[in-house]
Parts: C-alpha cells; sequence; structure tokens
C-alpha cells in the first residue's frame, strides 16, 4: 500500500534525535575516563538503570513485529512475549548478582574473573561481536524499511541516518548518554503504547460500517511486474487505485446482537468479547509468472476463540509434525535462556553501584517490560480489527492502528518506532565497543594504554561499528531479517549461557572447557542455523526440504551441546589451580 | 603483548558466595510454570481453549499469569534479599 507521509512525524522525529544528540553533547561536555566511558561510573540511579533496561531490550523487532504477528495470526505473537520476558526470570534470580560481582566493563570481564586467560577474553569477545551484530543488522534493515512508509524517505536515508545519530550518542557520552537515551525511549514507548491501549478500549469492538459488503470482502491481486512496476487488481497502483486496508470484525458476540459496536470495555472484558466474535483476517499466496510476482489477499473468516490460542503462525503446532513442534520448543528454550546472554543487556549490570541496586533495576525492568508486552497484546489485537492494516506490511500494524485514532498520534508513534531503533542500536555498539576496545585490543593483544588511550580506542571502535552497521543495513535491505532476532538468542544461549552458568556453579570447570564451550556453541548454532530450512528459504531463496536440519531453531541441541562440551573438556585438563573451596548459602 | 595465561585465581567477592538458594528456588518454581505451559502448548493444547475463569480463555490467562508470576517473584525475591 501506499503511505502518506507525514510531516508533523517527521519534525517530531527530528526534535527528538536532535535533543538526543544535545543531550549527549551536554553528559560528553567533560574529559571522561574509562570508568564513565564502559559503565556510567556505576552511578546510574537503579530507576533509570531499570526504565533503560527496556529501552535497551525492546527493540523494534518487539514493539512493531510482535504488534504486527499479532494482527495478522493473533496468539502466537503473545507467544513471543511470554519467552522474551521470562528470560528476565535467568537474568534476576542466576546471572545479575554473580555478573555484577566479577566483572568490571564486559561480559569477557565476568567470564575471565577466576582465570586471566587470553583465550577466554578473545573467544568471548569474538561471540560478543557475533551476537550484537545478529542483532544489529535487523535493527538496521529496519530502521530502513520504516523511514520508507513512515517519514518518506528512501532506505538508506534511513539506515544512514540512524548510524549517525547512533555513533553521535555512543561517542560523546559513552555508556552515560546511551542509558539516558535508553530510559527517554523507553518512558516514551510505555506511555504511548498504554495511551493507544486506552484509547482500543475506549472504543470496544465494531463492525465498521461496509466491511461486511461483498465488495470487500473480494480478495486482491497485486502484481510486481519485471520492470518493478505494480498493479493492483491489474491496473497500474495509485493513490486511487490501491489495495484496500483489511483487518475487520464480522459479527459481535451474541450479547450485542443487532448492536454494531460493544461501546467501551474493560480490559478482560474486550478479550472475552474478542473470543466470542467473528473476525476476518486476510491470507498472502504468492505466485511467479512470466509477466512477474502475483500475491493474492484472500478474506478468511475466523471464530476470535481460534485466534486467541497457540498455533496461527507456528503452523506446526497445529498440523501435528513432530519438526514443527520442536522448532517452538526450541525457539522457548532459546528466548527462556538467551535473556540473560545478551552483551548489550549484561553490560548493563555495570552502570549501578551495587547488588542491591542491580536487583531493583531489574525488578523495575521486569515490570515495564512485562507491561509492554501486556500492552502489545492489545495493540495486536486492536489493529487486528481496526480495518486499517496493509497487507503487505505486517510491520506497520501498530502506527496504521495509530491513525484510526488520529494523525497526530500516527506522527508520535511513527517517531517513537523510530527512536526505539536508536535506544536499541545505541546498546548494541556499545556492547561491541567495549568487546573490541576492551577486550580485544586491551586484553587479548595487550596493548597498554592510559585511561584516556582506552576511552579514545572505545569511541574509535564505537565509530567503525557504527560504519559496519550501516553498510550492512544497507547491504541486507533486501533480505526478510525479522528472524535474526530469533538467532542472536539462539548463538547468545548457546555460546554464552553454559560457559556463564558453570562458571559459577562448577568448581571444576577450567579455562580450556569455558573456551571450547563458547566456541563450539558459537559455531554449532551458527552452523545449524545457516542450514536450516528457514535460512534455505527466506534467505538462500531454496527449497525448504533441501535443508538437512530437521528444524530451524538450534537452541534445544546447541544449548545442551555447550554445556556438554564444557564438562566433557573441563574433565579432560587439568582442574582450575586450587581456588578455596567455595560455600554456597 | 605480555603473557598472561597463568594469573593467580583471586578469590570471588563475597557477593558471588552469597547466592541465595532462595533464589534459585524462586527460579525453579518459575521453570516449573512456564514449563507447564509449554508443555499444554505441545501435548494439550485443545485445553488452552477452556475458558475456566469466564471470559477470557486459557491460553491468554496463563501467558498473563506467567508476565505476572515473573513480577510477582522478582519483587519478593527484591524484598527478601533487601531484609538480610
Amino acid at each position: 500500500m501506499l503511505h502518506e507521509t507525514s510531516s508533523l512525524a517527521v519534525s517530531i522525529f527530528a526534535a527528538f534525535v536532535l535533543s538526543v544528540i544535545g543531550l549527549s553533547f551536554y553528559l560528553g561536555r567533560k574529559k571522561q575516563s574509562a570508568q564513565a566511558y564502559y559503565a556510567a561510573h556505576g552511578q546510574i540511579h537503579w530507576f533509570v538503570n531499570g526504565i533503560a533496561f527496556a529501552g535497551d531490550y525492546l527493540s523494534a523487532a518487539s514493539f512493531l513485529g510482535i504488534c504486527g504477528m499479532i494482527a495478522f495470526s493473533g496468539y502466537d505473537g503473545f507467544l513471543y512475549s511470554i519467552g522474551f520476558l521470562a528470560g528476565w526470570v535467568v537474568a534476576l534470580f542466576v546471572i545479575a548478582e554473580p555478573i555484577k560481582a566479577l566483572g568490571k566493563f564486559t561480559f569477557a570481564d565476568a567470564l575471565d574473573s577466576k582465570f586471566n586467560s587470553r583465550g577466554i577474553k578473545l573467544a568471548v569477545a569474538i561471540s560478543t561481536l557475533v551476537v550484537s551484530i545478529f542483532y544489529l543488522i535487523p535493527q538496521m534493515v529496519g530502521a530502513g524499511s520504516l523511514i520508507q512508509p513512515l517519514l518518506g524517505l528512501p532506505h538508506a536515508a534511513g539506515v544512514i541516518l540512524v548510524g549517525v545519530a547512533v555513533t553521535l550518542i555512543v561517542v560523546t557520552a559513552g555508556m552515560v548518554s546511551t542509558t539516558w537515551v535508553q530510559f527517554i525511549k523507553g518512558s516514551l514507548l510505555v506511555f504511548f503504547c498504554g495511551v493507544l491501549t486506552v484509547l482500543i478500549l475506549d472504543r470496544g469492538l465494531a463492525v465498521n460500517a461496509g466491511s461486511t459488503e461483498p465488495a470487500n470482502l473480494a480478495p486482491q491481486v497485486r502484481t510486481v511486474q519485471r520492470d518493478g512496476t505494480v498493479l493492483i487488481d491489474g491496473k497500474p497502483q495509485s493513490r486511487d487505485h490501491d489495495l484496500r486496508p483489511v483487518g475487520t470484525i464480522l459479527r459481535l458476540p451474541e450479547r450485542f446482537a443487532g448492536q454494531t459496536a460493544t461501546g467501551p470495555l474493560r480490559p478482560l472484558e474486550y478479550l472475552a468479547a474478542l473470543e466470542d466474535s467473528t473476525i476476518v483476517t486476510w491470507t498472502a499466496t504468492k505466485h511467479t509468472d512470466d509477466a512477474g510476482t502475483h500475491t493474492t489477499y484472500a478474506p478468511v473468516e475466523r471464530q476470535g476463540t481460534d485466534l486467541l490460542k497457540p498455533g496461527g503462525y507456528f503452523k506446526g503446532l497445529t498440523n501435528g509434525s513432530l519438526a514443527g513442534r520442536l522448532d517452538f520448543a526450541s525457539l522457548m528454550l532459546a528466548l527462556f535462556c538467551g535473556t540473560a546472554s545478551l552483551p548489550h543487556i549484561l553490560i548493563r549490570y555495570y552502570t549501578v553501584k551495587d547488588a542491591a541496586a542491580a536487583r531493583k533495576s531489574t525488578v523495575v525492568g521486569i515490570a515495564a517490560i512485562g507491561v509492554f508486552y501486556v500492552l502489545t497484546l492489545y495493540l495486536g489485537l486492536g489493529a487486528m480489527t481496526s480495518g486499517a492494516l496493509d497487507p503487505t506490511d505486517t510491520n506497520m500494524a501498530a502506527p496504521l492502528l495509530a491513525k484510526t485514532f488520529s494523525t497526530t498520534l500516527f506522527a508520535i508513534i511513527s517517531a517513537i518506532a523510530f527512536t526505539t531503533v536508536l535506544g536499541t542500536v545505541s546498546g548494541l555498539i556499545m556492547a561491541g565497543s567495549g568487546a573490541v576496545a576492551h577486550d580485544l585490543v586491551e586484553n587479548v593483544c595487550g596493548v597498554r594504554m592510559t585511561d584516556h588511550e582506552k576511552v579514545r580506542c572505545g569511541k574509535i571502535a564505537a565509530v567503525g561499528l557504527g560504519i559496519i552497521a550501516m553498510a550492512l543495513g544497507i547491504i541486507f535491505r533486501n533480505f526478510n531479517v525479522s528472524f535474526l532476532v530469533g538467532w542472536a538468542f539462539n548463538i547468545a544461549a548457546s555460546a554464552n549461557l553454559p560457559a556463564l552458568v558453570m562458571l559459577l556453579f562448577w568448581p571444576r570447570t577450567t579455562k580450556q572447557g569455558i573456551v571450547a564451550a563458547v566456541t563450539v556453541g558459537m559455531l554449532a548454532s551458527l552452523g545449524w542455523i545457516l542450514l536450516s530450512a528457514d535460512t534455505f528459504e527466506k534467505v538462500y531463496g531454496l527449497s525448504r526440504e533441501a535443508a538437512p536440519m530437521p528444524f530451524s531453531q538450534p537452541g534445544l541441541v546447541t544449548i545442551p551441546l555447550g554445556f556438554l562440551v564444557l564438562v566433557v573438556v573441563s574433565l579432560l585438563t587439568p582442574p582450575p589451580a586450587a581456588a578455596p573451596r567455595r560455600n554456597l548459602g | 603483548m605480555a603473557p598472561v595465561e597463568q594469573g593467580s585465581p583471586t578469590p570471588p567477592p563475597p557477593e558471588a558466595e552469597g547466592r541465595s538458594r532462595f533464589g534459585f528456588a524462586l527460579f525453579w518454581v518459575y521453570v516449573l510454570l512456564y514449563g507447564g505451559f509449554m508443555v499444554l502448548v505441545l501435548v494439550r493444547p485443545d485445553l488452552l481453549s477452556l475458558r475456566p475463569f469466564g471470559g477470557v480463555n486459557l491460553a491468554i490467562a496463563y501467558g498473563m499469569g506467567l508476565i505476572a508470576a515473573a513480577f510477582v517473584l522478582a519483587v519478593i525475591y527484591m524484598l527478601a534479599r533487601a531484609r538480610r
């Protein structure tokens, strides 16, 4: 669909970007120590850090991707929310305090605290970079593909804008400015999702006028011809001849018989009423011939009860295939284990002053993120029944929903969607900068630096990573990259979690065991992903059947593999020099 | 290039020693809740359509419950650790 761009959205976004860059320069006006650049002096207030956790963690994939998945497939988007939030339990109860106590600036510091081994630092720094880059690509590509419909600029402009803004934020005041940008973004995101949810509940459910007319329920065909021109139902696409927006209620529950709207509903009433409604969702089927690629969008009448249970997106859950169910189990395991292994999340434990502050800020983070995910469910369902969805672009569900309330809200949500990218990318660049400058240059290569040089080295690394991020965002523009976030969780969980957990809880762990577990976990999960059906289909454009791996998400196999490798290698190597016996409890 | 392979192990700070068993207990409580949800989805998805509380089905109620449980357990843990 062609979208009108809003100059208000451009202004709000420009104002936001300029003010956060201004704030970063203000925070960075004094000379900084390495402790300030990498860990914000360890002096961030726990509440600010908690909201910054949300700003760091809630990526564009969380906001736009989950809303879109719920709007088009129903419940299954919420499964991601459940898994993403559950990971924080691991972070709080298992990882937070040891990470805080053992490390200084980076995840490698913590893993290496007992051994002082260059091998560990090298392996962990590489896994940090791999995970961060896999996480970075979808953010950057997302920025590019959002800027087109939202702000009316070309893809590369979006990528470069985000890249430059983020590099400036990181280079001016490192972790200090990154934290504040994430705090602002996290607050805005949760607040405005709350506003939208209140509006959705106030509107209640309604059968949109005309939505049940046969003309509006006819299939629509979008053809991309060989020369790139787009036809809608055989005629060239224009503002006056475009796909009809979709997603409506066909019938309200019995108790509203004869009415076209329910009026305001309470939160649980809304869900219950939706379950008893009949809803029209749209499916897409693609075929290619000499004329070009045709996508047919066809309406499907569905009961609310079916849309609000698992299986709409993860088809394997309902068609009884074992591989499909293993894939689902594997993803849920990776989400559970992955959060507490993501380097850009872990470094946020170094910005608070002690373990108590680390705990408190995690609780604030869980509250903000949990509330956000509940709100996202309403946003997705509100979009599903808003009659405003673009069938070609699931990511536009939330902004288009906002548009049904007011163009101002559309502008605000569009600008927030874009700033979402800034917060997460600055965290990723910060994590990468620490891995390159602190782990690789200083600790692995043994370059001795003064405090001032350490900061400069980190900033140079950040600029380098910013440029790489921009390049990747442009190179991968035509790939469907939303599932890369799932990959990043799988790789993080497989490479980092076994080493981290065993180091903390098994005194027999050796440095060779850690190096082997990180390396094998990373390579095995990466290799599995590259040979999986999803990658064959979506990245290489080959048939799913040609892929050698039985299911796409590696975590179910590669996380246990990481533990196994660590145990075997540790037992085959000499025990660590007699550390004092741990006295647990 | 400084050879740093065989540094002497430094004794871990007391915080790392004080990992609370209580935190683990809460962790396993959540694993059971999360695992229970996964088992339902994988083995008895039909149960998720039940509407035991009148309006909202079990799929939604359990999902929201998992989000709420994470928060409640986190608060319990924070308060318990603060008291010691």
